[in-house]
């Protein structure tokens, strides 16, 4: 009984999954963003690179929670908003497919595309090993921490882009909401405040989590930080799309 | 088929619909009339589950739309108002994307492609990107999407806006056959279009029901009929004799042919309005020079319904 339930939503996402994906190579904005992360981080990174002179990746995924800020929102800033300016949502959503299925489906081709990018900068970790020696544990781990941050913020742009039809609302919002999230465990804000309150927002900050996992630490409270929080907002994103039901 | 009882829908102050009762049968067309804000869409959003209503039910096959949404939404084929298409996609891409959500089984989908392709006339357009086409093709697209897994329920918010005349007959021919075995229901406001395709009318008007019956029994429920006429004499006391026949409606004047010719629409309520006006031009020594008289069509049924309140 459970297994046909399953097996049935697999069926409804596939397609739209794939869709969906593809979609993002229709749009000439993902290739922009694309392009353009790839080229300032390969840039950045190598600058330095070649003045430490070490075979380290330290410096590459200490870029990427900021690069990312800006790549994610623009992953999934047409997500919703275009289906809601062009009425393609009133479409999809009387389509025979879940509320649910259908935020999966979104968020699963945007993880994909997110994840595509990042295995084309895998360049720079394969450079690095050719040049020295590095240690592939830890640049392992930084991937993994890289497509849980990832995820996280992917979810964040989903729900935020299902409150607004504007795609360039969505795209400035969840920057601010993901920047915020990024900073609250900073130092430069952790040293205004002092006790409880600055444990739970270095607890709430992504950057926290981010820089342990990024150094080869797999806590598996990390790792429950960034599954739950991607739960969470993806859950809120069901529930946003359904309110046009309630009352 | 599909029972709507009460059905109320509110958007803060307004209401779009406001306590609609109908209900449709298997092998039925049912046209939905109405001005443009009477609520046609709004019912139909309810029925396909996209919006849930205020107050009231509506349940088809035997599932309500607000528990059982779902199965509801897997035997319904739509077509929105505003037609939404993926505009980044090619014809046949969508296509298969839709035969692909709707689950029709792989080996089945390519001949179900087909067949939409040739019903919508849409092999000219098939390779090309929706983006590019026109609005007519675009409709095309939108018929195809709503039909091409053969549903039990068809819900077509103004299927052939956009279309040419050919095309129009063809879908409406189409509409037709489907509707004979299916569910139908389509909104409209071309009135032609109603007596030719749906086999019964609701004509909707600022949220609330009207009328509804065949288009025939909306036509023979009124025994109205108008006397076109056009007389020499004095307008003022034509006008005024002809007014104060008890079984005289309205008089109105339209425009004549010269100064002395004066052109009227007489309603008459009941009896034979001709023999009457005869009478009283002979008996005024009016000359009158044109008379004929027409019955009440479902135009002005719908023009006398739709235009009353407001």
């Amino acid at each position: 009984m459970k297994l046909t339930v399953i097996k049935s939503s697999i069926a409804n996402i596939m397609p739209l999954c794939k869709r969906e994906f593809v979609a993002y190579f229709n749009s000439p904005i993902a290739y922009v963003f694309a392009a353009v992360f790839l080229v300032v981080t390969n840039w950045l990174f190598f600058q330095q690179f070649f003045l430490a002179n070490q075979a380290m990746l330290r410096d590459w995924f200490g870029l990427l929670p900021w690069m990312f800020l800006l790549l994610a929102p623009a992953i999934t800033m047409r997500s919703w908003a275009e289906e809601k300016k062009t009425n393609t949502i009133e479409f999809l959503l009387t389509l025979p497919i879940r509320d649910s299925e259908v935020v999966a489906a979104k968020f699963l081709s945007s993880f994909l595309f997110l994840g595509l990018i990042l295995a084309l900068s895998l360049t720079m970790p394969i450079t690095v090993g050719r040049l020295g020696d590095l240690d592939a544990g830890v640049a392992a781990a930084g991937y993994v921490g890289a497509l849980l941050l990832g995820g996280m913020y992917l979810s964040i742009g989903l729900l935020v882009s299902s409150f607004t039809r504007n795609q360039i609302v969505a795209f400035l919002v969840s920057l601010s909401v993901m920047f915020s999230l990024f900073i609250i465990g900073s130092n430069n804000v952790l040293s205004f405040l002092s006790g409880p309150i600055a444990s739970v927002l270095q607890f709430l900050s992504t950057a926290t989590h981010f820089n342990s996992v990024s150094r080869g630490i797999f806590d598996t409270r990390d790792i429950i930080y960034y599954l739950s929080f991607t739960a969470l907002f993806l859950y809120l994103n069901v529930q946003s799309i359904s309110s046009r039901n309630w009352r | 088929m599909i029972q709507v009882q009460n059905l109320t829908k509110t958007y803060g102050p307004t209401r779009a619909l406001d306590n609609v009762s109908f209900q449709v049968r298997t092998g039925e067309v049912l046209g939905f009339l109405g001005p443009n804000g009477a609520g046609k869409s709004t019912a139909m959003k309810i029925i396909t589950g996209f919006i849930a209503p205020t107050a009231g039910t509506a349940v088809v096959d035997g599932l309500d739309v607000c528990d059982s949404s779902f199965e509801i939404r897997q035997q319904l084929g739509y077509l929105p108002e505003t037609n939404p298409l993926y505009t980044d996609m090619k014809v046949h891409e969508y296509l298969r994307f839709v035969a692909a959500v709707r689950h029709i089984p792989a080996s089945e989908r390519a001949n179900a492609i087909k067949r939409m392709v040739s019903v919508c006339g849409l092999a000219s357009v098939a390779g090309k990107s929706i983006d590019a086409l026109s609005k007519g093709f675009r409709q095309r697209v939108g018929l195809a999407q709503a039909m091409i897994h053969n549903p039990d329920i068809l819900i077509l918010d103004e299927p052939t806006s956009g279309l040419d005349p050919n095309q129009i007959v063809e879908i409406r021919d189409l509409i037709r056959e489907i509707g004979k075995e299916k569910t139908v229901i389509l909104s409209t406001h071309i009135l032609p279009e109603v007596a030719a395709t749906c086999s019964r009318v609701v004509i909707i008007n600022n949220g609330k029901i009207v009328a509804q019956g065949t288009s025939d029994e909306l036509t023979a429920g009124t025994s109205r009929e108008v006397v076109y006429i056009k007389v020499k004499g004095d307008r003022g006391i034509i006008r005024q004799t002809l007014s104060e026949y008890h079984t005289v409606g309205s008089v109105k004047q339209y425009a004549g042919e010269r100064d002395d010719v004066h052109a009227f629409a007489v309603e008459i309520k009941e009896g034979d309005g001709r023999e009457l006006i005869f009478k009283a031009a002979v008996s005024n020594r009016w000359t009158l020079l044109e008379m004929y008289r027409k019955q009440e069509n479902l135009e002005d049924v719908f023009r006398r319904l739709t235009t009353s309140e407001s």
